[in-house]
């Protein structure tokens, strides 16, 4: 493809090769003019000349847009454009992923809609959502006013808090289910020491969710701490001096100025942890598998259940674009009411 | 304002800080400690200085499966999708944002579109192709839904526009084409971005787990996360060979990361400013 773009318009091999029939260089004349149109209603040789190049020039352009746009259009195309129609289609289906499917038109969505079971895990996923955010907010705010004062050591603590953000979700989930094992985990040991409740963390249905939501938020901390950090790095220090100068406490400049100038920061945190936080999965399949009793059942684990264990393809698809749906709407209602809270300095 | 703050006031600041510090990084010592410590002492749960410090979790893991292969399966499957992604993701970027074609913003609406769809819907069908092109259980599985990503095409688009035009003119005037101008001046120009790209890329196939769960089966192909999920299966209680795995699962991403840490930092932080 870059050959085609590498010969350029006008060139002696191009010009041979695509136009032998027209190389004599006679002046316009009837039999020249007949003959073009017999080639296709070209007009005169001056101006198809012209033409040519600007059509060889057409065809080079449209080489370097294939060229540069290919590349990602393809996997793009097959791996993400057209299982996403297909799965539309199978949406409308009933199907096992071996015998033929069968159209059974909205009834999937319907059913889901009416289903216990789907209000359980939203409902599951929702608590996930609301547990995780304030924690994650809250703490990745402080450490981030921490690490934005002058301390020693500060680029050693940053990494620190960031550590758990690279460790992949299994490796998390797991740790964090061997520190809150019921019987010999370190948190129980340390709740007993001090002679407080030791929760039956993951194997309890009251308990699966906290846990879950605990070390999700240990790992997600380091991750908001840092976008936080960077918001606040770029309010201007003369803003913080005026309000000074006028007379504010730290309390007061904290609210009045600090929190809504980081607005734009929050906002990206928000969006990007509610968008995650639907998904969430990987560390509720390690850490409970949906259990003890489907108490911690989350909507990806259930389109995972439905398809692969219950051979209920059709169904799994409808309820992942419920759940794209549900996404959907929330993202566009905070990219709309951002307005409202929203500061851009 | 900073330097006034009182002793006790800064002292506050560093406790804070600290215990900070060792909640983060505590749980990690204690993967470590459980790992070497024996069997039989877990039972009681283990203690920060191990009595007799042994290997045999480690020797249990490595009869269990081929975990070195699935170490050198993880970093070689997200080096070689982080690689795709930049060069896809940047020539789509170059051609978004130099190229003037028909369709253009259709195209593009396309490709944010696919940006928007969780990877949960697409995991059926996306399953069935690979079972129908006879594809699953191989590493072209692994890869196929990273060779593009369209999250990567518009920040590295965004960060093209951002190239002064005129770059390019002064370029044309001199003879260069559009490979020319792509590769010696856009590319040098889009580090920030390109280096922001690649950390999420590298992040996102080494966690990676739904789609490996679904498309892998044999352990030659398996990635960490997927290998350890499986150990977790077949070792439920014994701790000590689970957290085995989970120490070696962290060294070689412990080790990216202390090399690349600013990098990986910046890169993170540039995505929240805009």
């Amino acid at each position: 493809m870059s050959r085609r773009g590498g010969t350029a318009a006008g060139q002696p091999l191009s010009a041979v090769t695509e136009q032998v029939p027209d190389t004599s260089a006679t002046p316009p004349s009837l039999s020249s003019v007949t003959a073009s149109r017999r080639r296709g209603g070209d007009g005169g040789h001056a101006p198809t000349s012209r033409r040519r190049s600007t059509r060889t020039q057409k065809l080079k352009k449209l080489g370097w847009v294939l060229f540069f746009l290919l590349p990602s259009a393809i996997p793009l195309f097959i791996f993400t454009l057209v299982p996403m129609v297909s799965s539309l289609w199978v949406s409308l289906h009933k199907w096992n992923l071996i015998s033929p499917m069968e159209w059974v038109g909205l009834k999937n969505y319907t059913n889901l809609l009416g289903d216990e079971m789907t209000r359980r895990v939203f409902l599951h996923t929702l608590i996930y959502v609301v547990g995780y955010l304030p924690i994650v907010y809250a703490g990745g705010l402080l450490l981030a006013l921490a690490l934005n004062q002058k301390l020693k050591g500060r680029s050693f603590l940053r990494a620190t808090y960031f550590l758990p953000v690279v460790t992949s979700w299994v490796v998390v989930a797991l740790v964090w289910k061997w520190l809150l094992n019921p019987t010999n985990g370190l948190v129980n040991q340390l709740l007993g020491g001090l002679g407080l409740p030791q929760p039956g963390w993951w194997t309890d249905p009251h308990w699966a969710l906290p846990a879950v939501i605990l070390s999700s938020a240990w790992k997600d901390l380091g991750f908001v701490m840092v976008i936080l950090l960077a918001g606040l790095q770029s309010i201007p220090t003369d803003v913080h001096e005026a309000a000074k100068v006028d007379g504010s406490n730290a309390w007061q400049r904290f609210w009045r100025i600090t929190l809504p100038l980081l607005s734009p920061s929050t906002f990206f945190v928000v969006v990007i942890s509610l968008i995650n936080g639907f998904q969430v999965f990987d560390q509720v399949y390690v850490m409970t598998a949906g259990g003890p009793a489907g108490s911690s059942q989350v909507v990806v684990g259930q389109i995972y259940d439905l398809t692969f264990r219950y051979g209920r393809a059709g169904e799994a698809s409808a309820l992942s674009w419920i759940l794209f749906a549900v996404i959907l709407i929330i993202t566009v209602f905070q990219i709309r009411g951002q307005r409202r809270w929203v500061h851009y300095a | 304002m900073r330097d006034s703050r009182s002793l006790p006031a800064k002292l506050a600041l560093y406790a804070a800080v600290l215990v900070g510090a060792a909640i983060m990084l505590f749980p990690f010592l204690w993967t470590v400690i459980t790992s070497i410590t024996p069997e039989g002492s877990l039972a009681d749960g283990p203690t920060v200085f191990v009595d007799n410090p042994t290997l045999n979790a480690y020797r249990t893991l490595l009869d269990a499966m081929p975990i070195w292969r699935i170490i050198l399966n993880s970093l070689g499957v997200a080096v070689v999708s982080t690689v795709l992604q930049l060069v896809t993701g940047s020539m789509a970027a170059y051609g978004f944002a130099r190229l003037h074609f028909p369709l253009k913003n259709v195209i593009f609406g396309f490709y944010l579109a696919t940006l928007m769809v969780p990877l949960q819907v697409l995991v059926v069908p996306l399953f069935i192709e690979m079972k129908t092109l006879n594809l699953q259980d191989t590493y072209f599985a692994l890869l196929a839904p990273t060779i593009a990503s369209a999250f990567g095409v518009f920040l590295l688009r965004q960060a093209v526009i951002g190239v002064p035009t005129e770059l390019d003119e002064a370029a044309t005037i001199d003879g260069a084409g559009h490979l020319r101008i792509f590769t010696t001046i856009v590319l040098p120009l889009i580090r920030p971005a390109l280096a922001t790209v690649a950390v999420f890329a590298f992040m996102g196939s080494w966690n990676s787990f739904l789609w490996p769960l679904v498309v892998i089966r044999s352990p030659e192909f398996m990635t960490l996360p997927l290998g350890l999920s499986t150990l977790q299966g077949q070792f439920t209680t014994q701790w000590d060979v689970v957290m085995a795995g989970s120490v070696v699962s962290i060294v070689p991403i412990a080790i990216v990361y202390l090399l690349a840490q600013r990098h990986i930092i910046a890169g993170v932080a540039h995505t929240g400013i805009k």
